[in-house]
């Protein structure tokens, strides 16, 4: 629990009314509004698509409103670029830990605004400044070392020194824990209470729900992109904060119906077995069974390790601990290609990043991994690749139904599509499917949980990634809680109600 | 009634803002030029069933830089480069000079197939340890492929002991003045590459597998492509052409010279690539494209000598050439960037039903930059630039 | 060594215990951790090099041993030199510059051509350093602001100069003006019977220059900023923007001093001087211990890198016996050594 902070003063350091960003087809922000007080931690809340990115990005100067005002210390400001925020005393501290890892601790805490004698730098000043915000701040590093050479947690730190440097009135945090071990986030904790204790506004950005009740003075909660409340931390039940974050919203989407064909016995070898997976900094060692003609979805917040474990499942990443066994066989999933040769596919969510093919048309989008398997050389026969294609793009309705447009071009949810297409091409026995429905609108969600629903009734085994509950719920039949790169619980669908998985979100099964 | 797919294909060809059909309209330019200033420049004669004439030297010229152009679009299709194949092409000449000049029968037919044997192995092993560099080891390309061009031609020096050699061998001299079909026997050996490679990367998959590994790199290991294989095999096939082309050259001239054989071949090969549209970043490739690039650079060279002008302004005009197709592609990357800037803030794609959802995933261990789109400089216009200023900085591919 | 320190109570993760550590290690440690250490070490690589080469043909040569050799070094390759300095600055940012050689031929060529036509040589000589310092402008206006790539511009500018060249003159012209063949001739007399060119003053003056620049003015840290992460500099507020296009314009203006420096060591100006000399100094500059992918070197690094350059060269033409393209294997060689090494040591790092 926060130290209790005596009640704030009646002027807010920073004050965003009204906000309202709108990109094309679609409303971020919707009348947002935030205060942040001096000498309070403020933590913004909020599920992927909510708006605090934005709503952040709007404060420090990286993105324009389009209504709205943001006031500091009374003064309504625009601010064109970061560096008229940063003037304005509001530094950011990023969760790529924008400093330069090439240069001293010292240069990157005075970069830009060095200390000056007869013209040229005055290195000795330079470091008795760096030394002096160390020191404040109770940090032990070496100002004469280069950042590169330590960790993320510490190369954050010295971010957040430059930021108090800067004399910083209001500091943002965005998500500064999630690489971090729990003796890094202490460390944080400790320079983040120091900072508010001097008067510091800082406003942090966490999935943690844990570390935001740890640390936080405040929270604006927001769903959707429009403002839900404002809150005392102290005074906010973490039920209360779930629901708010995930809303209520009754789905419009029927119950699923399955077919009998799933009541096959427990007791058959898994389709996959892993057992004690983990990779060091990304998900503890984690026990996971997946059959056949069973759907296994991951609940849990973005940042609980979903993602990291169903990248495990592919070899995408390396595990460091755990074994694997597909049908019974042990196998080491070091590779993309040892996975698809098993017969796993994996659908990213990052899909810009580790799907789109920007250059390629739709038709070679779809083809890549059925062609990748099949070697350069045996090129799909161009009839039959037209046949797949046609029968994928009406299946999952993709537009603009042209297998030749290139697929930069066509819209996020489409794409997602397109990627989905890809993967169900090679008919895999084990389906990862990471935020598949993400960006896609109700329609198409529902025909994708109904693709997904067949598949499984056909004898494919399925592990579903989503950030809406409603959703896993509605498909799976095994659902695995995860919560801050853990598992806690291991439920069956089909008695799991959304209270129950809230519930296990929020107080983690073992703590209250 | 739904578009075929050639239907569409055929639309997306006629594309204006597509950088073959600007390097098809700039060698017309540069052909109608010839016409007018150069009135028997198109002329062609016919002697002894053979074509003679501008147009015929042009193509014979073009054929050893446009060889190695050809595997140069492959590698830079992959986000590479290679600077090395003027060394690897000074070095093949030498090889295979050496050895006809050292066997007792420096004319059988069995000496030449020794040499130009010997020679093309030499190629694809120094092509295996470019490729080894750059995709075992993990080097960037430009510095891998720097040391073989600085150590290369020490090497071929070495091997023709610093002579320039001279040798007569009935292989060679076809190669260099004999007739295939009426044109030059390089002319045919280059179009025959040409085709084979092309069919070899649009019939197999081989060539969409080259464009997904150099568009993103990681979608493609993901995918399960093999990019490593994949990007050993193009700088292989490169030196392999660029072995080819030594061969052409020493036939030239029936003489190997260490010293200026392919001087600055590396960097024409490159230019006919980039001027042909495909991109250094990688990805999209147009073997067209590097077709047309060459003929421009040769006709712009042609052009010149047949006008008089000493070969000198050759590279002046390749400058202005240069700068003229980059102010070109760099205004209309800027436009079609402005067209972006307005409508969207992000690098999604453009008509996304909800937010934008990047910068909203923790994951650790890949901290990608989530919001590079709307990183602006400090400059003093004062205009925020929402450049998507990764695919600049960190995309530059071969050369960071 | 590492500062894991925390202030919760917590046992603080210990440094290993080891009194008898030998000093050595310390120093190693010591230069591993700083900034200052980790280019230091690159240089101090080089510096070694150079030495052992040195040495090694001390021993092996006869003649090799005089003062005069050594310093023959900087007499030999003052121009390089400067090119070195100019191009360090380009790849500092990650950049780099393939119209350094081309710039000092057209520098050798309007020199030439100039003081032929009686132009005073002051005016010369600034006329020359202006279009170097242009022509470098242009081209990282158009890096930067046309976005186009470094190796692709600098190219179409080696391009443009070689071709300005013959425009201006085909065949060679000889340097006949006083101030130029004075000062090619002129040398400052050292004690033991050595001497030293006015070239080498000038070359060790920008080099000092350079140092200070790149060490003490906001500038040279917005240089070494932008090599380490271009985007974070541009959050952390610098003028990303200038100084890549500054840091070109630099390369051209020590191009253009490079070709006046070699103008005085060969008294003529040909449109085919100095090719591949960009080469050279980019063989230099990662000898000395520069990263090409920026953000990281020393200039003194590559300093060394040009001595180390001009050593083989001296090495290989003491040697009779052995023919002078050796010079271009071991130096590929060299070049091969530094970047793999560098490459394994940038995998290793955190």
């Amino acid at each position: 629990m926060s130290t209790a902070a005596p009640l704030p003063p009646a002027a807010p350091v920073v004050e965003m009314s009204g906000i309202t960003i709108e990109f094309p087809g679609v409303r971020a922000l919707d009348g947002v509004g935030l205060r942040l007080f001096p000498g309070e931690v403020h933590a913004v809340m909020g599920e992927n698509g909510a708006g605090k990115s934005t709503l952040i990005k709007a404060l420090t100067g990286v993105y324009r409103y389009d209504a709205g005002t943001v006031t500091v210390d009374g003064v309504e400001q625009h601010f064109a670029t970061p560096a008229d925020a940063q003037a304005a005393g509001i530094s950011t501290v990023y969760q790529e830990v924008n400093l330069c890892p090439n240069l001293t601790v010292t240069e990157n805490i005075v970069l830009g605004r060095e200390p000056r004698k007869r013209g040229s730098i005055d290195r000795r000043a330079s470091r008795e400044r760096a030394r002096r915000v160390l020191g404040e701040l109770n940090l032990d590093l070496d100002p004469g070392s280069v950042l590169g050479r330590y960790p993320i947690a510490l190369q954050q730190l010295v971010a957040i020194a430059r930021a108090v440097d800067t004399d910083a009135k209001v500091l943002v945090l965005d998500e500064p824990t999630s690489s971090l071990d729990a003796g890094e986030v202490a460390e944080l904790f400790r320079v983040v209470r120091a900072l508010r204790d001097r008067g510091v506004a800082i406003l942090f950005v966490s999935h943690f729900l844990d570390q935001v009740y740890e640390i936080s003075d405040r929270m604006t909660v927001l769903r959707n992109g429009r403002l839900v409340a404002e809150h005392r931390t102290a005074e906010l039940p973490r039920l209360q904060l779930v629901q708010e974050m995930i809303g209520r919203e009754l789905s419009t989407l029927e119950h699923l119906e399955r077919e009998a064909a799933q009541d096959t016995p427990t007791d058959a070898v898994p389709r996959l077995r892993a057992r004690g997976l983990g990779r060091t900094g990304a998900i503890a060692p984690t026990d996971l069974d997946v059959h056949a003609g069973r759907v296994t979805g991951l609940a849990g917040l973005l940042g609980s390790g979903r993602t990291e474990l169903t990248r495990l499942l592919f070899g995408a990443d390396r595990a460091s601990a755990g074994t694997v066994e597909v049908d019974g066989r042990p196998v080491r999933l070091r590779t993309p290609r040892t996975a698809i040769a098993e017969g796993i596919a994996f659908c990213s969510e990052d899909r810009k990043g580790e799907g789109v093919v920007g250059d390629l048309t739709v038709r070679d989008n779809v083809l890549l991994a059925l062609q990748a398997r099949r070697g350069w050389l045996r090129r799909i026969p161009r009839k039959q690749g037209d046949e797949l294609v046609a029968r994928y793009i009406k299946a999952l309705d993709i537009r603009p139904a042209h297998p030749d447009a290139l697929i930069r071009n066509l819209s996020g949810g489409n794409q997602q599509k397109v990627l989905l297409a890809r993967w169900l091409l090679t008919e895999p026995r084990l389906l990862l499917l990471d935020e598949p429905t993400r960006g896609i609108d109700i329609g198409a969600k529902a025909q994708i949980q109904a693709l997904v629903s067949q598949l499984a009734s056909e004898g494919m085994s399925v592990v579903f990634v989503s950030a809406e509950l409603e959703e896993v719920l509605r498909i799976s039949d095994r659902i695995t809680v995860l919560r801050d790169h853990r598992t806690v619980a291991d439920l069956d669908g089909s008695t799991a109600t959304l209270d129950s998985v809230v519930d296990l979100i929020a107080s983690g099964g073992d703590r209250a | 009634m739904p578009e075929t797919p050639t239907d569409q294909r055929h639309r997306r060809r006629l594309d204006t803002s597509s950088p073959v059909v600007w390097a098809a309209a700039a060698l017309l330019v540069l052909l109608v030029f010839n016409a007018v200033v150069n009135p028997g420049f198109f002329s062609l004669r016919i002697q002894d069933g053979h074509l003679f004439g501008s147009p015929v030297d042009v193509l014979k010229n073009v054929a050893p830089t446009l060889l190695i152009a050809v595997g140069m679009t492959l590698v830079i299709a992959t986000r590479g480069i290679d600077l090395s194949v003027g060394a690897v092409l000074a070095i093949s000449g030498a090889v295979s000079f050496t050895i006809i000049d050292g066997s007792p029968d420096p004319t059988s037919a069995g000496t030449a197939a020794v040499a130009i044997g010997t020679a093309l192995a030499v190629g694809l092993v120094l092509g295996a340890w470019n490729g080894f560099l750059v995709s075992v080891v993990g080097i960037q390309p430009i510095i891998a492929t720097l040391v073989l061009m600085t150590a290369g031609r020490g090497l071929a020096m070495l091997v023709t002991d610093g002579q320039i050699i001279t040798a007569e061998n009935p292989a060679f001299d076809w190669l260099g003045g004999g007739f295939v079909l009426g044109l030059p026997a390089q002319v045919v050996l280059t179009l025959l590459v040409l085709l084979v490679v092309a069919a070899l990367t649009r019939r197999t998959a081989l060539g969409t597998l080259i464009e997904a590994v150099g568009t993103n790199p990681e979608a493609a290991r993901l995918a399960g492509v093999r990019s490593r294989s994949i990007t050993w095999t193009v700088y292989v096939f490169v030196a392999f052409t660029a072995a080819v082309a030594g061969l052409m050259t020493n036939a030239n001239v029936s003489a190997a010279d260490a010293n200026r054989a392919g001087l600055f071949i590396e960097l024409d090969a490159i230019l006919a690539v980039v001027i042909g549209g495909t991109s250094l970043a990688g990805g999209r490739y147009s073997l067209t494209g590097t077709v047309l690039g060459a003929l421009i650079l040769q006709t712009l060279t042609t052009t010149t000598l047949t006008m008089g002008l000493p070969d000198e302004y050759v590279r002046l005009f390749k400058a202005v050439v240069i700068i003229a197709v980059f102010l070109l592609q760099a205004p209309r990357i800027r436009a079609a960037l402005g067209r972006r800037r307005r409508s969207a803030r992000t690098t999604t794609s453009p008509a996304v039903p909800l937010p934008p959802t990047t910068g909203d995933d923790a994951r650790p261990l890949s901290p990608t930059a989530t919001e590079p789109a709307t990183v602006p400089t400090t400059e003093p216009a004062g205009e925020r630039t929402a450049e998507p200023a990764t695919a600049s900085t960190t995309d530059q591919g071969a050369l960071r | 060594m590492t500062a894991t320190e925390t202030d919760t109570g917590a046992a603080p993760a210990p440094a290993p215990e080891r009194p008898t550590r030998s000093a050595g290690k310390a120093a190693y440690a010591w230069l591993r951790r700083t900034d200052t250490g980790s280019s230091t070490f690159s240089v101090a690589v080089t510096a070694v090099l150079l030495v052992v080469l040195f040495g090694a043909g001390t021993l092996r040569y006869e003649n090799f041993g005089y003062p005069q050799v050594a310093l023959n070094l900087l007499v030999d390759n003052a121009h390089l030199i400067v090119l070195a300095v100019g191009m360090t600055f380009v790849i500092l940012t990650g950049g780099i510059d393939l119209s350094s050689g081309a710039v000092v031929a057209l520098s050798t060529v309007i020199a030439a051509s100039l003081l032929e036509k009686g132009w005073a040589a002051p005016l010369v000589i600034v006329l020359v350093l202006a279009v170097g310092t242009l022509l470098g402008w242009a081209m990282g206006a158009a890096v930067h602001h046309l976005q186009l790539q470094p190796f692709i511009v600098t190219l179409a500018g080696m391009f443009l100069a070689r071709g300005l060249c013959f425009v201006i003159s085909e065949p060679s012209i000889p340097i006949r003006d006083d101030l130029f063949t004075g000062l090619a001739q002129d040398v400052i007399e050292l004690p033991g019977n050595t001497y030293l060119t006015y070239g080498v003053v000038i070359a060790l003056v920008v080099v000092a220059v350079a140092v200070y620049v790149l060490h003490r003015t906001r500038f040279g840290r917005t240089v070494y900023a932008i090599g380490g992460n271009e985007q974070s500099a541009g959050l952390m507020g610098l003028a990303v923007g200038r100084t890549k296009v500054a840091v070109y314009a630099i390369s051209g203006f020590c191009s253009a001093l490079g070709g006046l420096l070699f103008s005085l060591y060969i008294l003529s100006g040909w449109s085919l001087h100095a090719i591949g000399m960009e080469l050279d100094a980019i063989a230099a500059v990662v000898i000395g211990g520069t990263l090409l992918t920026g953000g990281s070197g020393l200039v003194v690094g590559s300093l060394l890198g040009v001595l180390v350059l001009g050593t083989i060269q001296s090495l290989i033409s003491f040697d009779g016996g052995l023919s002078s393209w050796w010079t271009k294997i071991t130096i590929g060689v060299l070049l091969l050594v530094f970047v793999v090494v560098q490459r394994l040591s940038t995998r290793s790092k955190p």
